[in-house]
């Protein structure tokens, strides 16, 4: 390559990239740094905000145990929720991958396509089929005798997971699909044929080599969780709060936009540390899956 | 390949149900000829439907969306086909932090995004306004229109190009009469994701939005927050329905299996 070619080649991706990357540092970059700075200004009901630099919010939510007793529900929830997806979506994904083509994708459509509606519709179904304690869930669970007394779902935590594992649950099942869609069908069948039992095949066979997919899928699963908002807002109504729903009442009713940043500020660092660490356990962890 | 068992099969069946009831129950419920919420057990009306014309939020609040979607999927496009084409196709010190910063606004709670999006518009003095929320939701959904280019980007046979500068084509024709054409079913796809992700997001925009641009899903998040009736399902099903519309277009021009696998790697 001439050094006029080698030059250009260089400067055209930076120039192709360039419009994107004033965007971003422009709008996207600054604000999150604005917020940053916002957690520790100072804020009070009649001056407003206050360009300082103080530790007052942050000191806020490290001593009062309202705040701890709110991350901790959040993150229940987030793990809950985590859990149950997992459990009942990596034996979906399995049962949907040994179906034959045309169900498979039928049914792949069935479970995917709620991604993509909204997540009011879909948390309003939720809240319609709770509908206080005699609603249709509760009617059903009766009927098939599973509970004797109706659950209360509506304003609960218990609620706000099932709705949420809904919501959640297309993420899971893709990310064991596409750890399934990896592994050699060979490998089972020659598992069976030295004898191996079913239960045996799905234990040492199956569970290894999906694994990684479940805990790809559990870490978006989780940090999608912890920050949700629609969900846990008309699940949980106005008191049952989370870090989401807890910020947006600080932005839009109380409006002390320091403590609200602060709260939207650690959610994201403690989930960035979450995510972040989580991710290189797994990859040391199952580094040759990777691979 | 082993066939499933029953008891595999009736797991699958509850399991399929579960996730269509809360939908189906939306949209049953939104034909009901009753004054309250109830399955429809004596007869299907279209009350409800009647019902939304009375309500001119809503339809304020669904042309909201629909041109918000539109647009700032489209202005989405024009940052991020170069970005896609640059990605693709050149080796350069960088180009993989970038790509990371170009895809995390799917890492970033969307709850943040809205709080950083309020503080520096209303700072900038565009709080509430239609810029703002055409501005921020560029931000959101540039990761989808990104992805599906940079697929279609990637995918493409050079060759053609390489026929046509030796033709003598070069620069802006090149790019429009070859380059683009052979991308298109990607950007095309990129622009109706990217529409869907739009027109659903509740989280980030119920910030930024004010009265007289608050879009389809902050209508009804404020409504459901007061009361829970027919109208606010009918709603719903009117939502659903455009969001099924566009999922068969997607379909069509590009398959939808790889349009959700690419969005399950997008939050590793």
């Amino acid at each position: 390559m001439s050094m006029a070619a080698e030059e250009r080649s260089v400067r055209v991706p930076w120039a192709l990239t360039a419009p994107a990357l004033m965007l971003f540092v422009g709008v996207l970059l600054i604000p999150l740094a604005m917020t940053v700075m916002l957690s520790f200004h100072d804020w009070g009901q009649y001056k407003g905000i206050e360009p300082v630099f103080i530790l007052k919010n942050w000191k806020e939510i490290a001593t009062d145990p309202y705040y701890a007793e709110m991350f901790w529900r959040t993150f229940r929830i987030a793990i809950l929720t985590t859990l149950l997806t997992a459990l009942l979506g990596a034996p979906e994904a399995y049962i949907l991958n040994r179906m034959s083509g045309r169900w498979k994708s039928f049914f792949l459509l069935v479970i995917l396509g709620p991604l993509l509606i909204s997540v009011v519709a879909r948390t309003l179904g939720w809240a319609l089929l709770f509908g206080g304690n005699n609603g249709l869930v509760n009617k059903l669970l009766m009927t098939l005798g599973a509970i004797r007394s109706p659950i209360p779902f509506m304003f609960t935590e218990t609620g706000m997971v099932v709705a949420l594992a809904h919501v959640m649950m297309p993420f899971m099942v893709l990310s064991v699909w596409a750890a399934l869609q990896r592994l050699d069908p060979q490998i089972e069948n020659a598992a069976m044929s030295l004898g191996a039992r079913p239960l045996t095949i799905i234990r040492r066979i199956i569970m290894p080599q999906i694994m990684p997919g479940v805990l790809s899928g559990a870490i978006i699963v989780f940090s999608l969780s912890a920050s949700a908002f629609a969900t846990p807002a008309i699940i949980g109504g106005r008191r049952l709060k989370v870090a989401a729903t807890l910020a947006y009442d600080e932005f839009l009713n109380t409006l002390n936009w320091p403590l609200g940043a602060a709260v939207a500020t650690l959610l994201l660092v403690a989930l960035v540390l979450i995510v972040v660490g989580s991710n290189a356990s797994i990859e040391r962890r199952y580094a040759e899956v990777f691979r | 390949m082993r066939r499933n068992g029953p008891l595999a099969l009736i797991f699958h069946t509850i399991f399929v149900i579960v996730m269509v009831a809360p939908i189906l129950v939306v949209c049953l419920v939104a034909f009901t000829p009753e004054g309250f919420l109830s399955l429809p057990t004596n007869g299907f009306s279209l009350r409800w439907f009647r019902a939304i014309a009375q309500y001119p939020e809503f339809i304020h609040a669904f042309w909201v969306s629909l041109g918000l979607g539109a647009l700032s999927s489209f202005v989405s496009l024009l940052f991020a086909v170069p970005a896609a084409l640059a990605i693709a196709r050149y080796r350069f010190r960088g180009r993989d932090a970038l790509a990371a910063l170009f895809l995390s606004p799917l890492m970033i709670p969307h709850v943040v995004l809205g709080i950083a999006f309020l503080r520096f518009f209303t700072s900038a003095g565009l709080g509430g306004s239609f810029a703002a929320l055409i501005i921020a939701h560029v931000i959101i959904v540039f990761p989808f229109a990104l992805r599906l280019t940079l697929a279609a980007a990637t995918g493409m046979d050079r060759t053609v190009e390489m026929a046509a500068v030796s033709l003598g084509a070069g620069g802006w024709t090149l790019f429009r009469r070859v380059t683009l054409p052979l991308i298109l079913p990607g950007v095309i796809s990129g622009w109706a994701l990217a529409f869907i992700q739009s027109f659903d997001d509740l989280t980030m925009t119920v910030f930024l939005a004010a009265p007289g641009t608050e879009t389809l899903p902050v209508r009804m998040f404020l409504y459901i927050q007061d009361n829970i009736d027919p109208l606010v399902t009918s709603v719903s099903a009117c939502v659903i329905a455009v969001t099924m519309t566009a999922l068969i277009l997607l379909d069509r021009f590009y398959g939808l299996d790889r349009v959700l696998a690419g969005k399950g790697d997008a939050g590793r």
